[in-house]
């Protein structure tokens, strides 16, 4: 069952009731909220998702976004994450309860799921290959992958590169893209059809929005992909199109610190990392137009199309 | 399902109870050992016993994620004793090194699965200055604490600031004792490192001799406040106990030190609750042994209704409604141990306004 099945009603009854069971990706959750802006965000963004299935007696992360139990609510409401009874952050002003539940959720991730090697990174797909955009904030990154993936490339995450540590592959979270300040406008002239939900302002990031990841990237969240290339995308105004190679060894560099869990891996991390870029042509690209960029994408998908 | 509330202590009982288990109670039990601390050692339990088949496939991550963090610590200790070692060059005597990462050093199963906060170390109280300042030359510095905690440390408790390494972020916890000077018992610390024996491969590092590792994690345990990790600490007990009772005469020389170091109250408990949670082997006559330890009958009663809940795990599905009374009778009750009354009512009044200030 998806969850835009669910009626209005039955949402609301299972958020604050025993909470909400939904898969994305690899795993599954129960998440717990009497707060409007959360079902609202759930309802908007993860029409797509499983909220049901044969494993519903069990789930991986049990999370709540709620009113905080503390006398402030009266002067000013607030919205507190807790993953299974433990509060990880400070409360946050009520306004910014979706994207707290998004940060909770990345949270649980990437502190957890160490059977993956988890790069702070954006992946998406084209013709079986994966491209992974680490890049720090600010560099464009959510913009590019929010333009690929409303281009035709199959999200697979834009904020945690899951590497699985068996079998090298990168395994697809495509929960919604979140898109921060100037990029929400962005998205909205670029696709006028997509659905971005009502921003969250002054959070720590600015303005914040999250956008509807494409059904079909969410029908094959259990779709593994072969990494093809590593691509450190920068954003500049008035910058012409430029794909240039870039070192290994200093990718490798770049990816092991941008890790979340590359230390917590040991001598695996450095396996499954150097293996990862044996398989990958690692490029910087800079960019100033998104059509642009998304056709230069293209056509480096077309070139290395494997047979 | 009203099982569920002891779920993980009966699965550290009987561990070939999960074929049995449905789907729900894999739910359960992972989240009881998770805010135990105690998924990877229970991984770790699984698998020795040939069980890790019998997880099904959705919980099997949860168990393998925690046993790879658990690996590393375990490697990463081993290193950061060399480390501190090393800082410590200029001293002639021992590095002694208590509870998790003594375990680490000496090879003993209580390491195996074991998540660590901190690296415990003992040194004799005259050299604490000198210590000090050669584990801040390498790195290490006194943590976030307030100006009042820092005083507090160091005028009434067994150990200094902890000190957290500026690059690597490891911190050490430098005793001088195992219990506060202002503490109604007082084991004596030269006697303690008089006992102390050497590691394999890690020259000038030694742990305390087996029934002083012992007391002292059991001491650890009923001295302490806010025990976010006692059922993984009872666990440690147990796991120590089942090692050192191979020994001939472990029971008698456990019995005679406790008593020698005052620490005979302690052991009394820790042998209660091992056998009530974990089903410790402790000989019947060992019991009856310790019963000359034993506080009266209310008092044990009471201690009972205290520690059955404080030392089940930290999780909504293992409380009942006496919990949070029972956790801040445990607070009030180590601190009551810790110190005289004197000190005591200022310092809680001091903590409750300071508490109510942050929120």
């Amino acid at each position: 069952m998806r969850l835009q099945q669910l009626s209005t009603g039955e949402l609301r009854r299972q958020l604050a009731g025993a909470g909400l069971w939904i898969r994305t990706g690899p795993f599954s959750h129960r998440v717990q909220s009497r707060i409007p802006f959360v079902m609202e965000g759930l309802a908007e963004l993860y029409g797509q998702f499983e909220v049901s299935g044969a494993d519903e007696a069990f789930a991986d992360f049990h999370v709540a976004v709620n009113p905080p139990a503390s006398l402030r609510r009266w002067l000013r409401p607030q919205a507190a994450f807790s993953f299974d009874g433990v509060q990880p952050f400070k409360p946050l002003p009520r306004d910014q309860a979706f994207p707290m539940l998004e940060w909770g959720l990345n949270w649980c991730v990437s502190t957890q799921a160490h059977q993956y090697l988890i790069i702070h990174a954006a992946v998406v797909e084209k013709n079986g290959q994966a491209a992974i955009l680490p890049a720090p904030p600010g560099s464009g990154k959510s913009t590019l992958t929010a333009g690929l993936v409303l281009s035709g490339w199959r999200l697979l995450s834009d904020e945690l590169a899951l590497v699985d540590r068996k079998t090298g592959l990168i395994q697809p979270l495509p929960r919604p893209v979140s898109l921060k300040n100037k990029s929400i406008e962005v998205m909205r002239r670029f696709a006028p059809e997509v659905f971005i939900n009502r921003p969250s302002h002054d959070t720590v990031k600015g303005t914040v929005a999250h956008m509807r990841p494409p059904d079909d990237s969410v029908r094959r969240q259990h779709e593994p992909a072969r990494p093809g290339w590593v691509i450190f995308p920068r954003w500049e105004a008035g910058a012409p199109v430029a794909l240039t190679p870039r070192s290994r060894a200093q990718t490798f560099m770049f990816l092991a610190q941008n890790a979340f869990n590359y230390s917590h891996l040991g001598a695996d991390g450095f396996r499954v990392g150097t293996a990862l870029i044996d398989r990958t042509t690692c490029y910087d690209f800079h960019y100033s137009q998104l059509h642009e960029a998304v056709a230069a994408f293209d056509r480096l998908a077309d070139s290395t199309r494997p047979d | 399902m009203s099982l569920s509330r002891d779920l993980l202590v009966r699965t550290l009982r009987t561990p070939d109870a999960i074929s049995g288990y449905a789907l729900r109670d894999w739910d359960i039990l992972v989240r009881q050992a998770r805010a135990a601390g105690l998924l990877a050692r229970l991984g770790h339990r699984l698998r020795e016993q040939g069980l890790s088949e019998a997880i099904p496939m959705q919980a099997r991550w949860h168990f393998e994620a925690a046993e790879t963090l658990a690996a590393k610590q375990y490697t990463a200790v081993c290193w950061e004793l060399k480390q501190i070692r090393a800082a410590l060059a200029g001293f002639d005597s021992p590095l002694i090194v208590l509870k998790g990462a003594a375990y680490v050093a000496a090879r003993l199963p209580a390491a195996a699965g074991r998540l660590f906060n901190d690296i415990d170390i003992l040194v004799p109280r005259d050299a604490l200055p000198r210590v000090e300042t050669s584990l801040m030359l390498a790195g290490w510095h006194a943590t976030g604490l307030s100006e009042y905690d820092k005083r507090y440390y160091r005028r009434w408790m067994h150990e200094i600031p902890p000190m957290r390494h500026v690059r690597r972020e490891t911190v050490i916890d430098v005793h001088h004792a195992i219990l506060p000077d202002t503490a109604r018992y007082h084991p004596d610390s030269a006697k303690l490192r008089a006992r102390a024996v050497a590691v394999e491969d890690m020259p000038g590092i030694q742990v305390l001799a087996a029934e002083d590792r012992i007391l002292h994690s059991a001491t650890h345990l009923f001295h302490d406040g806010e025990l976010p990790h006692g059922l993984r600490d009872l666990t440690d007990l147990d796991l120590l106990l089942r090692e050192a009772a191979a020994d001939n005469d472990f029971w008698p020389r456990l019995i005679a030190r406790a008593d020698e170091l005052q620490l005979g109250r302690s052991l009394f408990y820790a042998l209660r609750y091992v056998r009530h949670f974990l089903a410790t082997p402790v000989p019947d006559k060992v019991m009856t042994a310790v019963d000359a330890f034993s506080p009266g009958r209310a008092t044990l009663a009471l201690m009972d209704g205290i520690f059955t809940r404080v030392l089940a795990p930290d999780h909504a599905s293992s409380a009942d409604l006496l919990t949070p009374a029972a956790r801040l009778a445990a607070f009030v009750r180590a601190h009551w141990l810790r110190m005289p009354p004197h000190l005591l009512i200022p310092h809680l009044a001091r903590k409750a306004v300071v508490r109510e200030g942050k929120t």
